[in-house]
């Protein structure tokens, strides 16, 4: 316990520590209006919509691909299993390359959507894919152990009870996999808040449409601005803990609920 | 012995190399005088540099390493190992202040070389007049590279303004290169507006408004260049886009030479407070001193950097073309200045990218 404690307050508490208190060494007066530049405040609408909506599409096919992992057999699965985890591995400046020479209008993959009009990279949409790329880890490795505890049985006993296939995942599975995709869909969009690398390569990074807020940190210390820094590294902190407060928050009151 | 804890001591001391190092360049007839006050350092015969530059210096400073290695092992028997550190301008200046260990640092510009002695005082305020061209050994130029047959027939600075064309550039808030960029559209619009500034500013933004990514570093821009193939002109450095001529094969694209150009100028200089801790202030200042050199001088003019010795810059009149070129001292105020009025929060930059992109 002790051990615990000094470890984290070693590696995690005090560069956090040290950074508030150099936020707080300005006056009140330059930290808001570091951090309400209309620049600044137009990319956290990205980096915050972005992030959620990353999150959101991550759950969706997290929980579908844990779901088909855990429960069907099919040739080549293991390493389907193996590649998920890629996106952890790959240094996220390759990713980001890799995304946008798929998704630019010459890639293999944009030259297609271009015909339809749909252009990824250098616009918002292609944050968003970045912010998909690496967080799709989160959603499925944390759902898919808790997927694997939960027997067929279970479904099983349900159908045979009366249920219909809805009612089965609706009042059976779906309040088992509750807590285990409400923390996927935190670590995600956490993880994604806090990105950099990979989105630079595909945003285009244009103040007021495609810029966010992590690349402005990285202009604010170009200018050895390091307060304005400090000042919006603040926000984004305070504000991913409010929400992850909030998801916990959450996971606690339905753990109770369903007992 | 190099290393001394009193001030005045320190100070002669920094004379007596410095001196040194001039006899150095005289050449083998001093060699006698050098071998008089070198013992002083040599007490090894290996000695370690850390030469902290950016990024597109890579090749160059390869070569040079071994090249004065060769010459310091001649004149004084000590083999020198050089490590090299290759990053963005701004960030590698920024490992410099928080401690890494630099006897030399070689960057983009001035202005970060400037905040060492502002932010963390490690090298004397008037560094850039300790070595010859305002410590600058080599220089370029910003020029412009077309796709191949020039398909938007871009001839001049002006062109950038059309609508029919789109431009590449990296983000100079995060990219040292591409303040170097903005600048030389400012330079040449005052020129061609006689000055005025508000005319200037109009032309800068309808160039900028032509820019549909903005790469937060060089490499990146070219990249977007290259092989996204997005954009008809990529503003970049002389040496930058000689490279990608000769490395990605010569039919693919065209270098136009403005008719008027800033005067890149990356400068080098001694880490003080480094170099005398460690004891290698001798070594690190021949080693910026030989950067001057002709040996060196044809080296930097082989790697696409202009020499700083005219009679050497002169032998390679056709890869240098002469073309009007200002500096940022005579232009903009200097670099302190440039970046306060251009690139700070609220200035310039900020205002044209705001006009632009919330229209």
């Amino acid at each position: 316990m002790g051990f615990t404690l000094l470890y984290m307050g070693l590696v995690f508490l005090i560069p956090v520590g040290a950074f508030l208190l150099y936020a707080t060494t300005m006056s009140w007066e330059t930290f808001w209006s570091a951090v309400t530049q209309r620049q600044v405040v137009a990319s956290y609408k990205l980096s915050f919509g972005g992030s959620l909506m990353a999150a959101t599409i991550n759950l969706v096919f997290g929980a579908l691909l844990a779901w088909v992992l855990v429960r069907y057999r099919f040739p080549g699965k293991r390493i389907v299993d193996a590649l998920v985890d890629l996106p952890f591995a790959l240094p996220t400046a390759v990713a980001g390359i890799a995304l946008v020479t798929l998704y630019a209008s010459t890639g293999w993959v944009g030259q297609y959507l271009d015909v339809f009009g749909i252009r990824v990279a250098y616009t918002q949409l292609g944050v968003v894919v970045a912010l998909t790329y690496i967080g799709l880890p989160f959603v499925v490795r944390t759902v898919q152990p808790v997927l694997e505890d939960l027997e067929a049985e279970l479904e099983e006993a349900s159908a045979s009870l009366g249920a219909d296939r809805l009612t089965t995942i609706r009042r059976v599975i779906f309040p088992a996999l509750f807590p285990a995709l409400l923390t996927g869909y935190a670590l995600a969009f956490a993880r994604a808040l806090g990105e950099y690398g990979s989105v630079v390569f595909i945003s285009g990074n244009l103040p007021f449409r495609t810029e966010i807020t992590p690349l402005l940190i990285v202009a604010k210390t170009e200018q050895y601005d390091y307060h304005g820094a400090a000042a919006i590294g603040t926000v984004m902190l305070i504000a991913a803990f409010v929400m992850l407060l909030i998801i916990n928050g959450l996971q606690w009151w339905t753990s109770r609920r369903h007992g | 012995m190099q290393i001394s804890f009193s001030h005045s001591k320190l100070f002669n001391t920094r004379h007596l190399s410095r001196l040194t190092a001039a006899t150095l360049l005289g050449g083998a007839a001093l060699a006698g005088a050098l071998s008089l006050s070198a013992p002083a350092l040599a007490q090894s015969d290996r000695v370690e540099l850390l030469n902290v530059s950016y990024d597109p210096t890579r090749e160059f400073y390869r070569e040079y390493n071994e090249l004065f290695n060769q010459y310091w092992q001649n004149e004084n028997g000590q083999t020198v190992t050089v490590r090299q550190s290759h990053g963005g301008s701004g960030s590698q200046g920024r490992s410099i202040i928080d401690g890494i260990d630099a006897d030399v640092a070689t960057l983009a510009l001035a202005y970060d070389i400037d905040a060492l002695h502002d932010r963390a005082n490690l090298i004397p305020e008037d560094w850039q007049s300790r070595l010859p061209n305002n410590s600058s050994p080599y220089t370029s130029t910003i020029v412009l590279l077309v796709r191949d047959g020039n398909p938007k027939n871009i001839q001049d600075w002006d062109d950038l303004a059309r609508d029919d064309v789109e431009v590449i550039t990296p983000n100079p808030k995060t990219s040292g290169g591409a303040r170097w960029n903005l600048l030389a559209l400012w330079g040449y619009g005052l020129e061609k507006f006689d000055g005025d500034e508000e005319q200037t500013y109009d032309f800068v933004r309808q160039v900028y408004a032509n820019v549909p990514v903005l790469d937060p570093a060089a490499r990146g821009a070219t990249n977007t260049f290259v092989q996204r193939r997005l954009g008809d002109v990529f503003i970049a450095w002389e040496n930058e886009a000689i490279l990608s001529v000769e490395q990605l094969g010569a039919g693919d694209y065209e270098i136009i030479v403005p008719s008027l150009s800033i005067l890149a100028e990356p400068p080098v200089t001694l880490i003080d407070n480094n170099v005398d801790r460690k004891g290698t202030r001798e070594v690190a200042e021949a080693y910026l001193d030989y950067l001057y050199s002709d040996e060196a001088q044809h080296l930097a003019a082989k790697h696409y950097y202009r020499p700083s010795n005219p009679d050497i810059l002169a032998e390679y009149s056709e890869e240098f073309p002469e073309l009007e070129l200002f500096t940022i001292d005579e232009v903009l105020g200097g670099w302190q200045e440039a970046q306060q009025r251009f690139f700070n929060d609220g200035g310039v930059f900020d205002d044209i990218l705001e006009e632009i992109n919330t229209q």
